[in-house]
């Protein structure tokens, strides 16, 4: 749960495939579990959870350096554990503990972890955009080689946030990575009902910089898709967005049964679900051997059933938490 | 001392800030190839150069979401807003994200940004150009406010507002941009935040005051004969100099506030309960806040100039306040208006 612990679950994402199926087989379970937490009535408040969008998660943890900030919303759990940032301490801040990341004053919206790069992550639709293309402006102004990644959902492709962030970002030429993850809807309402185009990346044109769509489901090119933005970023060739088609699971959020969805479209995406294909791969591949997936979700069941067992023993939050960081000292 | 006006005092305030540390980047609409559209960054392009003086499009939540993100990495954005009510359109990012950084991350990140922005009324801009605005912000625990009175209070004011490691905004009334002062430049001309400054001396009645009203008070406290006002420059909105008030309050026993806003949930109101829940027994007369009625600012040059409390109306208004002993209505009630 330490700091080497964080790191390490960093590295491992971005050396090793094996790993980043088991942070995904992570996530799924993590995410599963927290809204089973919610229905037992163990958790207050709500939760966004990204079942279905793993593949995008470690796409990014893989590629990105700790010292790459990324914005990201409030569906984080998945790019948080993908980061590297333990079930500890993502379900203590979405349970309210001390133990939690931000010591429980947060929630489950609001995730942050600055050794891995993660800024605190934003409940405001859009508004990580900008923020991620100042992240890159820095990088910029001191010379160095870091890129910002800003990570958002295709709601936020309909906010000016959106639209002056990149704005910004192309005529600066800012070392950032846009990444849309187009999960179908925003909120509970489906994306051809709110937006005009089928594909988000077209979007980039109108500032003059390359939009490429990516299939988010595929954590190969996942990878390779924000590795190469990224060497684009860092080498002074400016902004990239990436359309990350994915698809979202659970509804919007705690109370959203995502009724409103058509029939049959769920089971459609399901066909290609990120880690059941990914899984599929590596064992024609040889790098996963028969009885070790098994294997992984054992592990990860494991490891999760004793994260809850910590947080729930961790004391709530407390009033220092609370009055101990509302101004920096000068 | 150097004399200048308000607008230069700034924009040595920004110089010499750049100067000392390289992490100061200034931008903003017009800020760099046209100096700003008040002057108040003239030369910085010419010495700092296009990387650290950088003119944005018209996109306040853009390039104010820029400065969080620059400020959360380890720059010092200094942003400006070109009239304050521009940043409606980008509230989110100095309340919400700004505001909330250091908090959200247990203080792992800070968010070092000034956010500059011209305010108030008297030069005919009209009611959406002619507002203070202030009191959107003094409700917005993370950030820190500070309201200009002049060139010294805006080089001592602005420099401490880069220095700070928490956002800062900086609202400069426009009517005092070229206003000229005498201004120790340099470490001794730095004025801490969060302290107000007496600017006259008196012992009737204490007199807070805030932005282009400090002179306004000071006017008003110099035309009588009958009173002597302590005058004071709150300078810091938030967080304001509670002991400093409390204690000049207490010793001439009356608390008059002189606020360029409309009357209702105005600053001084805050002022006005915090000081008469301490100093209830104490105080002589009832605390007075002369304000500017629930209007928008009007455009005709006299009703503009009625619009905004003159040292007439506030010499006229203590008289009443030490005569009856009774705070007056405002000038608006003897016009058929609610108070």
């Amino acid at each position: 749960m330490g700091d080497a612990d964080r790191m390490e679950r960093r590295r491992a994402v971005a050396a090793d495939r094996v790993a980043r199926y088991e942070r995904m087989v992570e996530i799924r379970a993590f995410e599963d579990r927290v809204q089973g937490l919610f229905a037992e009535g163990r958790v207050h408040g709500t939760t966004h959870t990204a079942q279905g969008q793993e593949a995008v998660a470690v796409g990014i943890a893989a590629a990105a350096r700790p010292t790459d900030l990324v914005t990201c919303t409030y569906r984080g759990h998945g790019i948080g554990l993908a980061l590297g940032m333990t079930p500890e301490v993502i379900l203590g801040e979405i349970m309210g503990r001390e133990i939690g990341c931000v010591g429980g004053i947060a929630g489950s919206m609001h995730l942050c972890d600055r050794e891995l790069g993660l800024l605190p992550t934003f409940a405001i639709i859009g508004a990580g955009i900008p923020v991620a293309a100042g992240a890159a402006l820095t990088a910029q102004v001191r010379g160095t080689d870091d890129a910002a990644i800003g990570v958002f959902g295709d709601g936020a492709a309909n906010i000016g946030a959106f639209h002056e962030g990149l704005n910004l970002a192309a005529i600066w030429n800012l070392p950032v990575v846009f990444i849309c993850e187009n999960n179908q809807y925003g909120e509970y309402s489906r994306i051809d009902l709110t937006t005009p185009i089928e594909d988000l990346a077209d979007r980039a044109a109108s500032y003059g910089i390359p939009g490429i769509i990516v299939d988010g489901q595929d954590p190969d090119q996942t990878v390779e898709a924000v590795s190469a933005a990224l060497d684009v970023a860092r080498s002074g060739g400016g902004p990239t967005l990436l359309e990350m088609k994915t698809y979202r699971y659970a509804g919007h959020s705690r109370a959203d049964k995502a009724e409103y969805r058509p029939e049959g479209e769920f089971e459609r995406w399901y066909e290609r679900d990120p880690i059941n294909t990914f899984r599929a791969r590596l064992e024609s591949e040889g790098l996963l051997a028969a009885g070790d997936a098994d294997g992984i979700d054992e592990r990860v069941a494991a490891r999760l059933k004793a994260a809850i067992e910590v947080v729930e023993a961790s004391p709530p939050a407390t009033v220092d938490a609370m009055f101990g960081n509302i101004y920096a000292p000068v | 001392m150097v004399r200048m006006r308000m607008n230069q005092a700034v924009a040595a305030a920004l110089g010499d800030e750049m100067r000392e540390d390289p992490d100061v980047v200034v931008f903003g609409e017009d800020v760099a190839v046209a100096g700003g559209p008040f002057k108040t960054s003239d030369g910085l392009l010419e010495e700092f150069g296009p990387s650290r003086v950088r003119d944005t499009p018209i996109s306040e939540m853009g390039f104010l979401g820029m400065a969080v993100g620059a400020a959360a990495s380890g720059l010092r954005p200094v942003a400006e807003i070109m009239f304050i009510e521009f940043l409606g359109v980008a509230l989110d990012m100095v309340v919400t994200e700004a505001g909330k950084f250091h908090f959200l991350s247990r203080g792992a990140f800070t968010c070092p940004m000034t956010v500059r922005a011209s305010i108030g009324a008297g030069l005919g801009f009209g009611c959406q150009h002619s507002q203070t605005m202030e009191n959107w912000m003094s409700h917005a625990p993370g950030l820190k406010m500070v309201m200009l009175s002049g060139p010294q209070s805006a080089y001592g004011l602005l420099r401490s507002a880069i220095r700070d490691p928490n956002p800062v905004v900086v609202l400069e009334p426009r009517a005092l941009y070229g206003g000229r002062g005498q201004v120790t430049t340099g470490a001794d001309g730095i004025i801490p935040l969060g302290e107000a400054r007496r600017v006259r001396e008196g012992d009737d009645v204490t007199v807070v005051s805030a932005g282009a009203m400090v002179k306004v008070a000071l006017a008003a406290a110099e035309a009588s004969q009958d009173w002597s006002a302590e005058v004071i420059d709150l300078q810091t909105l938030i967080p304001w100099d509670r002991d400093g008030v409390v204690s000049a309050v207490r010793r001439t026993g009356r608390l008059v506030i002189v606020e360029e806003s409309p009357y209702t949930s105005g600053w001084g109101t805050e002022i006005a309960a915090y000081v008469g829940a301490r100093l209830f027994g104490e105080l002589r007369a009832p605390v007075l806040r002369i304000t500017c009625p629930d209007v928008p600012v009007p455009f005709g040059r006299e009703l503009e100039q009625r619009y905004m409390p003159n040292p007439g109306y506030v010499t006229d208004q203590i008289d009443q306040l030490l005569v009856t002993g009774r705070a007056p209505d405002p000038w608006w009630v003897g016009e058929g208006r609610s108070a």
